[in-house]
């Protein structure tokens, strides 16, 4: 099971967080801070994965960002690389081409888009057609959402 | 993707994070948002009702302003208000709000709740998957309390949605986690197996992380999931890379439901049924050739699938441990990655070959790999890779490759991580005992190993060489003559000083013969460090020095010179102190028997099981050390042995199981009034039957040296006592509280027969005649011939070795245990008075919680000593004790610990 996903930048600014397990908030700032030290203190060539304490991380570098899983010891190293990186492509044909900024900007989304793929720290679905159906539903109703809105004004 | 999705019209939002990504310092950022929360507030306090799409984006800045780190500490209740919105992106921000900030708020959770039900009931999929992830992201008990029986049945409905079902199976999966005992599956256990069967394969996904982890716990319940399993994981891998439309990943079939199957099966042994495990090893086996196959994609995703897979599978072939086939399949498969280019398949490849090793039918298959493996060692560029390898170089290590893997790790230590380096050290220390065939090499690997890494030598490392050359005499004469060689260098380690020190002192004649070291070449070089060295290395120097004195009677007119010199002797510090004025006169005064008797060379070590193995360990955490560890253990037998302690205190002899029953009447006196005075026959009357009012003041002095003892109209019987040893004096004062003369006054110490047998008392008579007002006194010497409590010597020890008796002291009748409610005052001075009143040593930074109390003494009796350790945990909310206490002798623990369970 994951236990946490952490998106953060280059710069060291987390962009999202995701915690699957019950962690204080100090805990959480103390364990973020911790990470991004050493992940970003990594060179390119290096292994994609780290003991830290007693999980497993798993993390890969998209463009400015970094994505950083906690697994824990039974879980598999790979395949939670694919995770992420199945992560990377509902984001990306959602936004097209995403980009750091759309994830600043429509975080909400962001979060939306993790719940419909990852619940509790595991995987809800790995298709990319229904994961994306979901917000699209979603988004579609909020477009109604919007119609009425109008309508009620108009009246 | 539609673009006008994106935003959805949130312009305020958007706004304030463009302002906030403006701010040039920390210091704008905090004073833009403190800007935003008092605007929030002051509209979620403004009387105009606001509507819903502005309430909305206000929890969303609030969201957004947590997640940069701020804290926030309302907005809760309008987040609960979007809950019962009709709109669904307002549902979807609350949902998403308290998801992330729940509050433990009481009053609020039933309100959260009352929305998931409403949500639930609602038929509304897309309402209902919301509710679900909320329950799960939240996942407290209130919440499992609320919902965790009506979960299930959304799960197995037959009219529920499958993106519901899935939801459902996750969210039950995180209810689980937190509370099992609300998650009862009981009727649906077996239509929740059958969800393995799933139509759709989104469904079997979710449902097989469930699965998973109920089989876990209730394995028995689930194991009709094994056939189940098998037959799906069978389908896929023999389904064509697009028979699965869109759950191929990469020209990958299903490669997370793929690892998720074989994963549960995980939680089983083989198959029992030969048709099902016929069908799974050839799934296994169909695996292990796609891996040979040429790749479909050059993209890195689907090799990374592809070998996800492979990795689980051949996790399974090790779980099983039963086919010698697959496992040298395996095993050549790994071998091949641990040559690839990609850095995480070779990484993942030493890894899982750590786990190979150690199973009887791959342990040869892994060692043919050895010099690729030690290979990795020097030339991975990462340390992380670095780590994996000379785990496995570890786990590998046998009789046949030991002299060339430990020569390896130790070339390695020269250069190796500071990280990693502690490890390294005990692992080698650890493989050069188990593998030692002559100890002579295995005295040389510790050697190195200080004379490279000295610093990472822990205290359990070179306490454990000097145990195994004390233990084995065949090693002496080499150790002693190796570290001499040793102590040569100019700069040597502090460590290598103690190995020296103490080695020398013991065997140092076994060299002597060599003019090259005779015994002044022999202290002068010993003495050439001494100033050099910490305060406890001049210590151990000082008693090697008193040990040379016995073996080579020439060296004593220079060693004496230098305990006579006042650095030694008027050392500022005490026990350097202590020792050189001891040895000193020790040397001076004592007969050359009684010296040769006192200095005699160490007995040998009992055997147990290595602390350093222990060490390690502790260390990696239970997991880390590998089943090898655990194994080996077993399969070498006692060789493993000694821990790292050498203290000779603690060496107890096994003792007579003396009863210490006696010790509650040896309240030393139990006044019988008798003779003539027919007055006094009536002195102690009032106060009752003497004996018990006695015993009641005789607790007191558990802890205490002086004090009353008796005390009525007539009479005070006052105690004074000194312990030294196993030799005590006990003062009676007896005062005539009258202004009368006390005639025929008469005394007799009465014990129970058995306290006489524990204690010989010899007293002294005294006049029979106590003037009124005056006080009489009577000495009584006693003498303690089994174990008395009073007869406590302090022993001062470190935390580690604290722990170490503390361990060795395991058996069950060794400890005694009480928890009881506070008598007295909890108050740590007054704690500490009593315990040290004990007599016992009180040991700080010991005890991981500065609040309890450990001490550690030496019960002194005339034929033996028992070390007893103490551990006085108060819990002061409760007003309680936890009292444990160890000795070396079995009854001492219990009445110890029932006694002084009086005092506190």
């Amino acid at each position: 099971m994951m236990r946490f996903m952490l998106l953060f930048s280059r710069q060291g600014k987390l962009r999202l967080q995701k915690w699957y397990t019950a962690t204080a908030e100090r805990d959480k700032k103390k364990m973020v801070r911790e990470l991004m030290q050493i992940v970003l203190a990594r060179k390119p060539k290096m292994c994609s994965f780290l003991e830290w304490r007693d999980l497993k991380i798993v993390y890969k570098r998209y463009a400015s960002l970094y994505f950083c899983c906690a697994i824990e010891e039974q879980d598999n190293e790979l395949i939670t690389l694919e995770v992420i990186h199945r992560f990377v492509e509902l984001l990306d044909k959602y936004f097209g081409s995403v980009c750091e900024l759309d994830i600043i900007f429509n975080f909400e989304k962001a979060y939306f888009i993790l719940d419909e793929f990852l619940m509790g720290g595991e995987i809800q679905d790995t298709s990319k057609k229904s994961v994306l159906k979901a917000i699209e539903q979603s988004d579609l109703l909020q477009e109604d959402c919007k119609e009425s809105h109008t309508k009620i004004f108009a009246l | 993707m539609p673009a006008v999705s994106k935003g959805d019209g949130m312009r305020g939002l958007a706004v304030f994070i463009s302002d906030i990504r403006n701010c040039k310092s920390k210091e704008a950022e905090i004073k833009r948002i403190n800007k935003e929360l008092a605007n929030i507030r002051s509209k979620f306090k403004g009387d105009k009702a606001l509507d819903g799409y502005s309430k909305k984006k206000y929890v969303c800045k609030l969201l957004f302003i947590f997640l940069l780190g701020h804290d926030i500490d309302f907005g809760h209740m309008e987040a609960v208000n979007l809950l019962s919105s009709n709109k669904y992106t307002e549902k979807q921000i609350g949902y998403l709000f308290i998801s992330v900030l729940v509050n433990s708020n009481s009053e609020l959770i039933r309100l959260i709740n009352n929305a998931i039900k409403n949500d639930l009931s609602s038929r509304n999929p897309t309402f209902m998957c919301l509710a679900l992830h909320c329950i799960a992201n939240v996942g407290s008990r209130e919440m499992a309390e609320a919902f965790a029986s009506e979960i299930p049945r959304i799960l197995v409905a037959g009219d529920t949605m499958d993106s519901v079902k899935q939801s459902a199976a996750l969210c039950l999966l995180r209810l689980y986690k937190t509370s099992p005992d609300l998650v009862l599956m009981g009727e649906w256990t077996s239509r929740v197996v059958h969800l393995l069967n799933d139509q759709h394969m989104g469904v079997v996904t979710a449902a097989i992380s469930l699965i998973t982890c109920l089989s876990q716990k209730n394995p028995d319940e689930f194991k009709t999931c094994v056939s189940l399993a098998v037959s799906r994981l069978s389908r896929i891998v023999s389904s064509a890379s697009t028979d699965l439309q869109d759950y191929t990943y990469y020209f990958v079939p299903a490669p997370w439901l793929s690892c998720k199957l074989l994963r549960l099966l995980q939680c089983y042994p083989p198959p029992e049924d030969g048709a099902v495990k016929g069908r799974l090893v050839e799934c296994l086996e169909t695996i292990l050739n796609k891996a040979q196959e040429p790749p479909k994609s050059k993209k890195v995703q689907h090799s990374n699938a592809k070998n996800a897979i492979l990795f689980e599978a051949i996790s399974l072939i090790i779980h099983y441990d039963s086919e010698p086939n697959l496992l040298v399949r395996a095993c050549n498969q790994l071998g091949q990655f641990l040559q690839h280019r990609e850095t995480n398949l070779r990484y993942l490849a030493l890894e899982s070959m750590c786990t190979l090793a150690s199973s009887e039918f791959s342990h040869e298959a892994v060692k043919t790999h050895i010099e690729t493996v030690i290979n990795a060692l020097k030339t991975e560029r990462d340390v992380s890779v670095r780590q994996r390898a000379a785990d496995l170089l570890y786990a590998m290590c046998d009789r046949s490759n030991a002299k060339q893997i430990v020569a390896e790790m130790l070339s390695y230590l020269e250069t190796a991580d500071y990280s990693i380096r502690e490890e390294m050290v005990l692992k080698v220390a650890i493989l050069a005992e188990k593998y030692a065939v002559d100890y002579s090499w295995y005295v040389d690997t510790i050697l190195n190993l200080i004379r490279i890494a000295g610093d990472y030598v822990s205290e359990e490392v070179w306490y454990r060489v000097i145990q195994i050359v004390i233990n084995r005499d065949d090693v002496q004469g080499y150790a002693a003559k190796t570290v001499f060689e040793a102590l040569q260098a100019p700069a040597c380690h502090e460590n290598m000083v103690k190995v020296g020190g103490y080695i020398l002192g013991e065997f140092g004649n076994l060299i002597a013969g060599d003019p090259r070291s005779s015994p002044l070449v022999q202290f002068n070089l010993l003495h050439s460090k001494f100033h050099l060295c910490s305060v406890p290395t001049r210590a151990l120097l000082l008693s090697a020095y008193i040990k040379f004195i016995n073996l080579f009677p020439e060296t004593k007119a220079t060693i004496q010179e230098v305990l006579r010199c006042d650095s030694q002797i008027r050392n500022s510090d005490v026990e350097l102190q202590q020792r050189a004025v001891e040895y000193l006169k020790l040397s001076s005064i004592a007969s050359t028997d009684v010296l040769a008797t006192v200095l005699e060379e160490m007995p040998p070590f009992p055997e147990r099981e290595s602390s350093i193995l222990a060490k390690l360990k502790k260390k990696k955490g239970p997991g880390a050390v590998s089943v090898t560890e655990l194994e080996d253990n077993k399969r070498e037998g006692g060789e493993l042995n000694g821990g790292g302690d050498r203290g000779p205190d603690t060496a107890s002899t096994p003792s007579p199981s003396a009863d210490l029953l006696g010790i509650r009447s040896a309240a030393p006196v139990g006044p019988a009034p008798a003779g003539a005075g027919s007055l006094l026959v009536d002195v102690f009357s009032e106060a009752g039957p003497a004996a018990p009012s006695t015993r009641r003041h005789f607790y007191r002095f558990v802890c205490k040296n002086n004090g009353v003892l008796f005390e009525n109209q007539l009479l005070q019987i006052g105690i004074k006592s000194e312990y030294r040893q196993n030799l005590g004096r006990m003062y009676l004062f007896y005062g005539n509280k009258t202004s009368v003369q006390f005639a025929s006054f008469m005394f007799c110490v009465v014990a129970l027969l058995d306290t006489w047998l524990q204690l010989n008392v010899q007293t002294k008579q005294v006049e029979p005649l106590v003037e009124g007002g005056a006080q009489i006194q009577q000495v009584l010497n006693i003498e303690c011939l089994t174990d008395f409590s009073d007869f406590f010597q302090p022993t001062e020890m470190a935390s580690n070795d604290f722990f170490q008796r503390w361990k060795q002291l395991s058996q069950p009748q060794q400890e005694a245990q009480k928890i009881f409610k506070a008598n007295h005052s909890m108050d740590t001075e007054v704690l500490k008075a009593k315990l040290l009143g004990l007599g016992t040593a009180l040991l700080d930074n010991v005890d991981p919680n500065p609040e309890n109390f450990v001490c550690a003494g030496v019960i002194q009796t005339k034929s033996q000593q028992v070390g007893c350790l103490l551990r006085l945990e108060p819990n002061a909310q409760a007003q309680m004790y936890r009292l444990t206490l160890r000795c070396s002798k079995d009854s001492v623990s219990k009445r110890l610990c029932e006694l002084l369970a009086q005092q506190f």
